[in-house]
């Protein structure tokens, strides 16, 4: 039976789903983490590091949520701060400086609607972002592996190729926060995700998405090894496609990418 | 002398009864200031650049009115206006709901753009509108805002952006969101060239617009008190459980964090930009490469 929008943002938050480290330690290997935006602090909602995909150095950033409580705890429910996404742009500089390409994981409900959030620029952290992504002059890839919501997503999620695990949804807001802003009651997040077009096929068919990774059934845990082979697959092709280009093609080619949007 | 106090609070009261009858809305010739209370007589609030006489609270302004105010008169040239609404996500209603404002409103989409001058010098000039669907950003802003920033690298000319937004344009979806990193790219590519963006933060600025364009500014300057942040008051004290103090997330607020180089009153706005524009006008020290 094909399931619904709802059905698949139930699928996207499990508990049990892959996380960003998941797939770090499964498809990369020598995984380095690196900590803080050397500013203020270091977000444990954003991990980031280098490793080596087959022999090839990469720098990967991830948003991170937890597997149960206490990791969610840890890792403030996969909610970056204005740190979480300096210290992604610090090591994506980093990334250009040696030449390296840039591989993202997004999973969020959204950047952390908190007071020291806003006190230290949650709106500039993320915009300076998108700005820096644009003109990165090494290959990016992103992945949405399980809820790509908000500026919070988007913060870590402007590539040259942008992909989505088949029950992963990415969407301009959470169905409840929609639904509580367009039908003034948040308990109508089911309607609302079947209105907001926000499934991989959906986003695929809006021009969003370049690619869309198959899961089993009952969601990625079930087949995990089979989905990182994919995207392992995925990630060398485009790789070296996109390593083809000349810098100034790479960068052109991505303002072109979302100019259309 | 007590027959006076009598007849004072007696006025006082029949104040109060008016001020209660108008409530927060605009009815007819009369405007009541949500700040101070006053009612005030809608020509005049006009004439003062729509900032209260009273106790200086700035309203919020269409883009008409900011473009009177700002643009020298008669050059405003508008880029970008056969940009409209589109539907992406066929959305129920939405293009319905448009429509109606359109109509009641006059006005086509939430920002307008245009080259113009100020004090003689030429500048593009983008200012939102919060009376289209609280200035949201949808495709037809972020096209509009993109052409706009592409004019200005074109034609080597400072961009000027009036922000007013609550955000993106919900009813778009996904593509909404897209406009945050299409005008946040453009605006990247104007800093190569070298060319001046100044950004004015007007209450209220909030969600994706804060989160991309207004807050690239090479100079970014804010009305006073304007309400300034990412995440909307209510949603945070939703997640935090608790009240925000007073003038959380204000003009003033992000001043003292250092998120903004400036706050300017609406009769100094005009004077300022054209200001930091001469300042920019000669360019800067040319060394031998
Ligand atoms: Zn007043």
């Amino acid at each position: 039976m094909s399931k619904t929008a709802w059905d698949r943002v139930t699928l996207a938050r499990e508990l049990e789903r892959p996380k960003a480290t998941d797939y770090i330690n499964n498809i990369f290997h020598d995984f380095i983490e690196l900590h803080g935006d050397r500013y203020f602090g270091d977000d444990k909602s954003i991990v980031a590091g280098i490793a080596l995909l087959d022999d090839k150095p990469v720098t990967i950033i991830g948003e991170q949520k937890g597997k149960n409580v206490k990791e969610n705890m840890e890792r403030n429910f996969g909610m970056p701060e204005p740190e979480g996404y300096r210290k992604a742009l610090r090591l994506m500089k980093q990334a250009e400086k040696f030449k390296r390409p840039i591989i993202t994981f997004i999973d969020t409900p959204g950047a952390y609607p908190g007071m020291g959030a806003e006190e230290r620029g949650q709106g500039e952290a993320i915009a300076k972002n998108l700005m820096e992504m644009s003109k990165l002059k090494v290959p990016i890839i992103c992945i949405v592996i399980g809820e790509g919501s908000s500026g919070g997503a988007l913060a870590i999620g402007v590539g040259d190729k942008i992909i989505m695990l088949e029950n992963a949804v990415y969407s301009v807001l959470s169905p409840e926060g929609f639904a509580s802003i367009l039908y003034k009651d948040s308990s109508k997040a089911k309607e609302a995700a079947e209105n907001m077009k926000l499934t991989a096929k959906d986003l695929k068919k809006l021009g969003i998405i370049d690619k869309i990774i198959k899961e089993p059934e009952k969601g990625a845990q079930n087949d995990f090894e089979a989905i990182c082979e994919n995207i392992k697959e995925y990630l060398l092709k485009e790789i070296k496609n996109l390593e083809k280009l000349t810098e100034k093609e790479l960068v052109e080619q991505r303002y072109k990418k979302f100019r259309v949007m | 002398m007590i027959i006076d106090k009598v007849k004072k609070i007696n006025e006082e009261e029949k104040v109060k009864k008016r001020n209660e009858k108008a409530s927060d809305r605009m009815i007819g010739k009369w405007v009541k200031c949500d700040n101070c209370k006053e009612i005030l007589y809608k020509e005049e609030l006009h004439k003062n650049l729509s900032v209260c006489p009273n106790c200086g609270k700035h309203f919020r302004l269409s883009a008409r009115r900011r473009i009177k105010q700002i643009a020298d008169e008669g050059t405003f040239e508008e880029i970008g206006k056969d940009i409209l609404t589109s539907d992406p996500l066929q959305f129920d209603g939405y293009m319905k709901k448009v429509e109606t404002l359109r109509e009641k409103t006059k006005i086509d989409e939430a920002v307008k753009c245009g080259i113009c001058e100020i004090e003689g010098q030429k500048v593009v000039l983008g200012v939102m509108d919060g009376n289209f669907l609280m200035g949201s950003m949808g495709r037809a802003v972020g096209e509009r805002i993109t052409l706009a920033i592409e004019t200005a690298i074109k034609k080597k000319l400072p961009l000027i952006m009036f922000c007013v937004s609550g955000g993106a344009r919900m009813q778009e979806g996904i593509v909404s969101l897209m406009q945050m990193a299409k005008t946040s790219a453009a605006i990247a590519k104007l800093n190569e060239k070298g060319l001046l963006y100044i950004s004015v933060l007007t209450d209220p600025t909030t969600g994706g617009v804060t989160a991309s364009f207004a807050s690239l500014g090479d100079i970014i300057l804010a009305e006073p008190k304007a309400l300034i942040g990412f995440a909307g008051p209510r949603v945070i004290e939703q997640t935090i459980k608790q009240k925000l103090p007073k003038g959380f997330q204000s003009s003033e607020f992000l001043l003292e964090h250092g998120f903004i180089d400036k706050i300017v009153e609406r009769k100094d706005m005009k004077e300022t930009l054209a200001k930091l524009l001469r300042l920019h006008a000669k360019g800067g020290a040319k060394r031998n490469e």
